[in-house]
């Protein structure tokens, strides 16, 4: 048992809070933030480490023995996704400081970011389905109060197509817990793996594997499911956005990964071509909606529907290696995106625009700005030697090994699609001449916060691209991990339990 | 070779600082960097022989089979010496060529990132790395044609390089990995010896394909080509070096690596026969379309990779060795005359031919390295172009079934490219003297003449002497062949037919020259067909490309609410309702149902109401009474759960229902809402959706219910409450102690969503509502309101304490005490309510919370036990814990929740705040009361005041 586990929702909860009795005090609110999303940092990575030198870790919250008390638990898979955490937050936090108006800062802005990585966090840690739930549930509430603060006409507009449909998803996936646990007798995800194949009913658990991937469909944002995501994402501050573009879709992909590799392996043959089928129209949809956009941060969200798709294609093959390359696709997506945003936005510091017809000339003027957008940009659209092009080549090499050769076209079409989008902000605002009407402010002192975690966070996926095996080598054993259950289940229940013997309603 | 590779990609790096630090002479210091590196491979090369290569290997990402390994062979030897000299002289050209631009630097970065790229292509022995670089040469090619950015015609013409070698690349990168499975191994020197087995592979014919498509998009090849003439919006040592010897070279060097591969088949020789002979005609036609030099040039190009890409189709090895000859002779030729180019056009200022004439005098030197040059071109000897030519022709004719077709087709592609020499050459340097505006002309300087000579003198002493390139050429031959490869290089091979082909070639072309002008007059009319060229499908296709997704964009994100709810639901129905069909595996019984129902009549008739009014209030216009509907259908709910014996549930139902309706009423009168009515057909869509949705849940339901339920997590609840958890109202243990994260986790969303209203109706103005200023509230109301506030918080505190072993606890508890102010703020208003509250309630979520997450510490302090482990005393016959003090917390945050919200609701529904009731309020004061609602942080609020 390992009490580490709790401090990644300990961390930021403790944090908030503190937020929230300081509600005055801007500078107090500012340090505390800080402070804390580096606290969360050092634990992600002490947490990764333990994992990694000793396997799957796990906590009983309140000491209750499993399967009965919530249970927290961390493969790798799961550390992976907290260090991503930890260091996007923290990079995103600084970015914020440097740009979130004083307004939102007094309005609770920082205990609710620190709220909404606990939620993340919690989310990859739940070794529970109803735990999984609450945890998705402080995502939504979080997400859409900084959706509608600053209460602009268009956020809270988008606002409402978010919390919509994000509450169905939320009733569709209660109701799968509910049933679940009507077919299993409980909501420990390890208890349940050992549970279900002795289920004499296959077909209902399929029925209700259903209920998830819509549930979790809905968060990952995949086709046909995404439509609140372009509706909402361009509305609120780019920090805002950023920590969303990054993090909130990758909880659902992780969900869809975790439930469908631990839970609901008994029809593969249909499940998973069903995951094949979304996959390959997520990628093409999403890619689409790109294409036609003109708004820097439009543009970029209808890219997170359409990255989604690979993430999902890999989870769909089903073969060791394009679990590989799911891992590696969310892992390097997530600094990829976030920091597309995080150039969106400087950009629109300097240049005042996110319309690309009003940008312009940042080539000549920034040339450096330049280079921070191409290494996130070409990484997305999976341009060596950058860390989108092993994602990239992972998922395809592992769908032409399983002759998905539809889903594979559509990988590499949707590839060229995203480069045409790349090069279209490219091309605009950095290539053409600023218009006549329009001129860059000059720099701030609060550009250098904006610009470090940029910088940062390009040199990770530089670096990614550079020297790619030691990911690969994490994400290989990660997809070790998800297709043999038995050290998850193990490390939760213990030894293999005798078979519980069932009592008739 | 991975140390030449990083010495490149260093100096790409390095350039922008020693262009700022050589000055005058940045062409000449930057050129040292590739003329190292050619003298490097050159001195390799004595040891490169036909029959020995080097090879070099790293580990670099092991785990995909992706190493760092390089291979130096006679084949990438050749392209090696080929990348780095002309990157020398066309780096010394391009400082006098581009002197003084300010992006001088940039231009060296990009232009050397490029060399690095094509070198590491040549010499990769890796699929993948092969790949990355050769994705760098497109990236680098974009940044390069791009360069004069601030036009749109070369924002255009690089996205579209960009995108068609870019399309090809991703072929190519597939065909790759088909290629990797069908060969188990991404390694070149690997897969050679497994060729065979690879051409009788099932995977053979796709990889092939799309490696080819891959290598055409690159080196133009009929349909592709048309990116190459539009990349002529490069600057002239761009096109120089990436459209000439180069860039458009890689696809050829693929061919030529993988023809021991993938070759020898009748559909490689066929698909690049087919492919390479009609390149070959289209881009001997286009030559004579143009007046402008360098699309002159850039389509002769297109003429020469397709006769290269002929001649490795027949696969054999005459025709190999006349591929690699005719390789290295465009090279020279063709670099030299685009550098020409360049020195006519920065001379003179125009690329035009019909505006040049008789230059030979004003620029002697790039005159004669123009001659040097064309005459190669034209094939004629002693250059080296003759021997080339002659060897093409050989190996053409010694192809058997495909008799006097291919031949034909050189002899015209020739003649026409003997035609475009007399273009490029004749016209501008002979001839009655011409320039634009009559100008003076000079000779070009130094740095922009040196090249092409150099170039020119070196064709010259290959045709005299081809004995020279033996070694070298028969090293590549090899390479290329996958065996030794008998060959001979001479000027002179006697009489013979190829012979008696040039002659009728250079008869042809001169004849050609001669009419140039009413040719391309004829030519001219033709373009109409033109229009239905690929340029003009991918344009098109572009265009189709974007229509398609506008309109999928709005089918799908239309932005309307109410049909992305309905796509939503319909797809649960869809999922989850054909999956129950198509796999669930249920025969559904009615009687079994109706059985249930006989045997529950007061539920049914519960659910009977609760549904009827469901629809009652789908129905209602007056959202006055949908909101009574939903309090119905509330209460009916909290009902069932009273017959459920649930109490601890019917009685938090109940409250939430009672507050619900309290909250929706401040909600109309605060914010002004319409509500819209939907067309009668969207309301049976959605009564459609909303029954197969209803259906499918049900039937879901019904199956699960019927099956065997395992109790041992119920039943382990139920026993462990007492002993473990010291209460025996086992719901309240299981919020507070079992499961108590996932309440701590609800807590914080209540918190979040008081912040969340608070804040927004703060910050926000919303219009007045039109239900007018609420009533004066009954003296009545008011008495039974004092009365009742303080039962109600007795009840409350009551309901808190016993919760943990009597229905209740800190949840129904919070929502008494809730009520209670509530009910005093109905009677008395904001301000009395505020008054008497002393502290704003949202205080209270954050003391509740730290008194949640506090509880949960004490056990991880005093016993080092996990977060939320109960840690108990006994006081007397009580028993007191952590869980009790958890269920504190959770009833302070439900109190802040919800008196937050409904204080938040009223202030706006009455306004902005009165001036406090001073006589004397001071102008400060009374100024900043008048101030908006939009606050800033840090300011306090109206109701702390």
């Amino acid at each position: 048992m390992s009490h580490l586990l709790v401090l990644p929702v300990l961390v930021p909860l403790v944090t908030a809070v503190t937020m929230l009795l300081a509600w005055r005090s801007r500078r107090v609110q500012r340090v505390g933030s800080l402070l804390g999303a580096v606290a969360l940092l050092g634990t992600t990575l002490w947490i990764a480490a333990a994992v990694w030198n000793d396997g799957v870790q796990h906590l009983q919250v309140g000491n209750w023995p499993s399967p009965f008390g919530i249970t927290l638990v961390a493969d790798v898979l799961a550390a992976a996704m907290l260090v991503i955490v930890g260091v996007t937050g923290a990079c995103v936090l600084v970015y914020a400081l440097g740009s979130i108006d004083a307004e939102r800062e007094g309005n609770g802005f920082h205990a609710l970011y620190h709220l909404l990585l606990m939620g993340v966090c919690g989310a990859f840690l739940a070794g529970d389905l109803f735990n999984l739930y609450v945890w998705f549930e402080v995502l939504l509430i979080t997400s859409f109060v900084l959706l509608v603060l600053g209460n602009d006409r268009s956020q809270v507009k988008g606002a409402v197509s978010y919390v919509l449909l994000n509450l169905v998803a939320s009733l569709t996936f209660l109701a799968g817990v509910a049933l679940l646990y009507g077919i299993a007798g409980s909501l420990n995800l390890a208890d349940l793996a050992v549970r279900l194949p002795e289920v004499d009913a296959p077909g209902l658990i399929t029925t209700v594997s259903m209920l998830f991937l819509v549930a979790f469909g809905i968060k990952a944002a995949v086709f046909p499911l995404f439509f609140w995501l372009p509706a909402a994402y361009h509305t609120p501050p780019v920090a805002v956005t950023a920590i969303f573009a990054g993090l909130l879709t990758k909880v659902g992909v992780y969900a869809l990964i975790r439930v469908f590799t631990l839970l609901f392996t008994q029809d593969v043959g249909y499940t998973h071509t069903i995951l094949l089928g979304v996959a390959a129209l997520t990628m093409i949809t999403g890619v689409l909606g790109a294409v036609t956009q003109t708004d820097v941060r439009k543009i970029l969200s209808f890219h997170i529907v359409s990255q989604i798709g690979y993430m999902v294609m890999g989870l769909a093959l089903f073969t060791p290696l394009a679990l590989l390359g799911a891992i590696f696709y969310i892992l390097h997506h997530i600094i990829v995106k976030t920091n597309l945003f995080l150039v969106g936005g400087v950009a629109h510091r300097l240049a005042g625009d996110f319309e690309l017809k009003n940008l312009g000339g940042l080539y000549r003027a920034k040339p450096w700005l330049a280079v921070l957008f191409l290494i996130p940009a070409l990484s997305l659209a999976g341009l060596p030697p950058l860390s989108g092009f092993w994602a990239k080549l992972v998922i395809l090499q592992a769908g032409l090994e399983a002759e998905a050769y539809f889903a594979v076209a559509a990988a590499l079409g949707a590839g060229l699609l995203t480069l045409v989008s790349m090069t279209k902000i490219w091309n605009e605002a950095f290539w053409k001449p600023l218009p006549d009407d329009r001129s860059l402010s000059p720099g701030t002192p609060s550009l250098a916060a904006m610009v470090t975690p940029v910088v940062l966070l390009a040199a990770v996926t530089l670096s990614i691209g550079l020297y790619a095996e030691p990911l690969v080598v994490l994400a290989e054993r990660s997809a070790a991990e998800l297709l043999d259950t038995t050290s998850y289940v193990q490390a939760v229940l213990g030894e293999p339990p005798t078979p519980p013997t069932a009592e008739v309603r | 070779m991975l140390l030449a590779l990083l010495f490149s990609i260093g100096w790409a790096l390095a350039a922008p600082l020693l262009v700022r630090a050589a000055g005058r002479a940045a062409g000449w210091v930057l050129a040292l960097g590739p003329a190292a590196l050619f003298a490097g491979f050159l001195a390799a090369g004595g040891t490169v022989g036909p029959e020995a290569s080097i090879r070099e290997t790293a580990a670099w990402v092991p785990t995909l089979g992706v190493e760092a390994s390089f291979v130096l062979d006679g084949l990438s030897l050749l392209f090696a010496l080929l990348v780095t000299g002309l990157g020398a002289v066309i780096a010394v050209y391009a400082g006098s060529y581009l002197h003084g631009h300010r992006d001088l630097g940039r231009f060296y970065l990009l232009f050397f990132a490029f060399l690095s790229a094509m070198l590491g292509v040549v010499l990769a022995d890796n699929l993948i790395l092969l790949f990355i670089f050769w994705e760098g040469t497109s990236l680098c090619s974009y940044l390069l044609v791009g360069f004069k950015h601030e036009s749109t015609p070369a924002r255009t013409s690089a996205l579209q390089a960009l995108l068609v070698t870019g399309a090809g690349g991703l072929a190519l990168l597939a065909g790759f990995l088909l290629l990797g499975i069908a060969g188990g191994s991404f390694e070149l020197s690997v897969l050679m010896e497994r060729g065979a087995a690879i051409r009788s592979h099932d995977l053979y014919l796709p990889a092939f394909l799309l490696i080819a498509l891959g290598a055409f998009t690159k080196s133009a090849q009929v349909p592709f080509h048309f990116w190459l003439p539009n990349a002529m919006a490069a600057p002239t040592p761009v096109s120089a070096y990436l459209h000439s010897a180069t860039m458009v070279k890689a696809g050829i060097y693929l061919l030529a690596r993988t023809d021991p591969i993938l070759g020898g088949t009748g559909l490689w020789t066929w698909t690049l026969a087919a492919a390479g002979a009609a390149t070959m005609l289209v881009g001997a036609v286009g030559a004579l379309r143009h007046t402008d030099l360098k699309k002159v040039l850039a389509y002769s190009t297109i003429t020469a990779l397709g006769t290269l890409v002929v001649l490795l189709g027949l696969s054999y090895g005459a025709s190999i060795k006349a591929a690699i000859v005719f390789l290295l002779v465009h090279a020279l030729y063709k670099s030299a005359l685009f550098l020409v180019a360049g020195s006519i056009d920065h001379e003179t200022g125009t690329r035009n031919v019909l505006h040049l004439g008789g230059l030979r005098r004003a620029m002697p030197l790039t005159a004669a390295a123009a001659v040097l040059a064309g005459l190669s071109m034209a094939g004629l000897p002693p250059l080296f172009g003759f021997v080339g030519k002659e060897l093409a022709y050989k190996a053409k004719l010694g192809v058997e079934n495909l008799g006097w077709l291919l031949p034909t087709i050189a002899v015209t592609a020739n003649a026409l490219t003997v035609a475009a020499a007399g273009i490029l050459v004749a016209r501008p340097f002979f001839g009655r003297r011409r320039t634009p505006d009559g100008s003076q002309v000079h000779e070009a300087p130094l740095g922009m003449w040196v090249g092409p000579v150099v170039i020119g003198l070196v064709g010259l002493a290959f045709g005299l002497v081809p004995g020279l390139l033996y070694a070298p050429v028969s090293a590549a031959v090899d390479a290329v062949a996958g065996e030794p490869v008998d060959i001979n290089l001479a000027l002179w091979y006697g009489v013979n037919t190829a012979l008696y082909l040039s002659l009728a070639t250079v008869a042809l072309g001169v004849a050609a020259f001669a009419g140039w002008t009413p040719i391309r007059y004829a030519l001219l009319r033709l373009r109409r067909l033109s229009r239905a060229g690929p340029e003009r499908a991918y344009e098109a296709g572009l265009d189709g490309l974007f229509r398609l997704a506008a309109w999928q964009t709005r089918f799908f994100e239309g932005g309307s609410v109410r049909s992305y709810l309905a796509a939503t639901f319909g797809v649960i129905a869809l999922a989850v309702g054909g999956t129950l069909l198509l796999r669930g595996g249920v025969s559904l019984q009615p009687a079994v149902l109706l059985d249930g129902l006989q045997a529950l009549p007061y539920e049914t008739g519960l659910v009977a109401i609760v549904g009827a009014a469901a629809l009652v209030a789908a129905r209602l216009r007056s959202m006055l009474l949908s909101i009574t509907s939903l309090g119905v259908v509330g209460l009916g709910l909290a009902l069932l759960f009273v017959m459920m014996s649930a109490p601890d549930l019917a009685m938090t139902q109940f409250l939430v229902e009672v507050l619900i309706v309290v909250i929706a009423l401040g909600v109309m009168q605060a914010l002004p809402l319409a509500r819209e009515v939907e067309p009668r057909g969207r309301r049976g869509r959605d009564a459609v959706l909303a029954v197969a949705v209803g259906a499918t849940v049900s039937m879901l339901l019904l199956a699960v219910l019927r099956l065997p339920f395992d109790a041992t997590v119920p039943q382990y609840f139920l026993e462990e409450s007492v002993p473990g958890g010291f209460g025996r109202n086992v719901v309240n243990v299981i919020l507070v102690d079992f499961r108590a994260l996932d309440t701590l986790g609800e807590i914080a969303v209540l918190a979040v969503a008081a912040v969340g209203a608070f804040v927004v109706l703060k910050l926000g103005r919303p219009a007045r509502s039109r239900l007018g200023p609420p009533p004066v509230p009954s003296v009545v109301l008011r008495a039974g309101a004092r009365l009742l506030l303080a039962l109600l918080v007795v009840t409350s505190l009551f309901m808190l304490w016993r919760g943990h072993n009597e229905p209740g606890g800190g949840f129904i508890g919070g929502l008494f005490a809730a009520s209670a102010v509530v009910l005093y703020l109905m009677a008395f208003r904001q301000a009395r309510t505020e008054r008497l509250l002393r502290v704003p309630p949202r205080s209270a979520l954050g003391v509740g919370l730290a008194v949640a997450v506090g509880s949960g510490l004490v056990g991880v302090a005093l016993a080092g036990a996990p977060f939320l482990t109960g840690q108990w005393v006994a006081v007397g016959t009580l028993k007191l814990g952590t869980p009790l003090l958890f269920d504190v917390g959770v009833f302070l945050v439900v109190v802040g929740f919800t008196l937050t919200i409904v204080l938040s609701l009223e202030r706006v529904v009455a306004g902005p705040p009165q001036p406090p009731q001073q006589p004397l309020a001071s102008p400060e004061a009374a100024a900043a009361d008048r101030q908006p609602a939009r606050l800033n942080g840090g300011t306090t609020e109206p109701a702390e005041v």
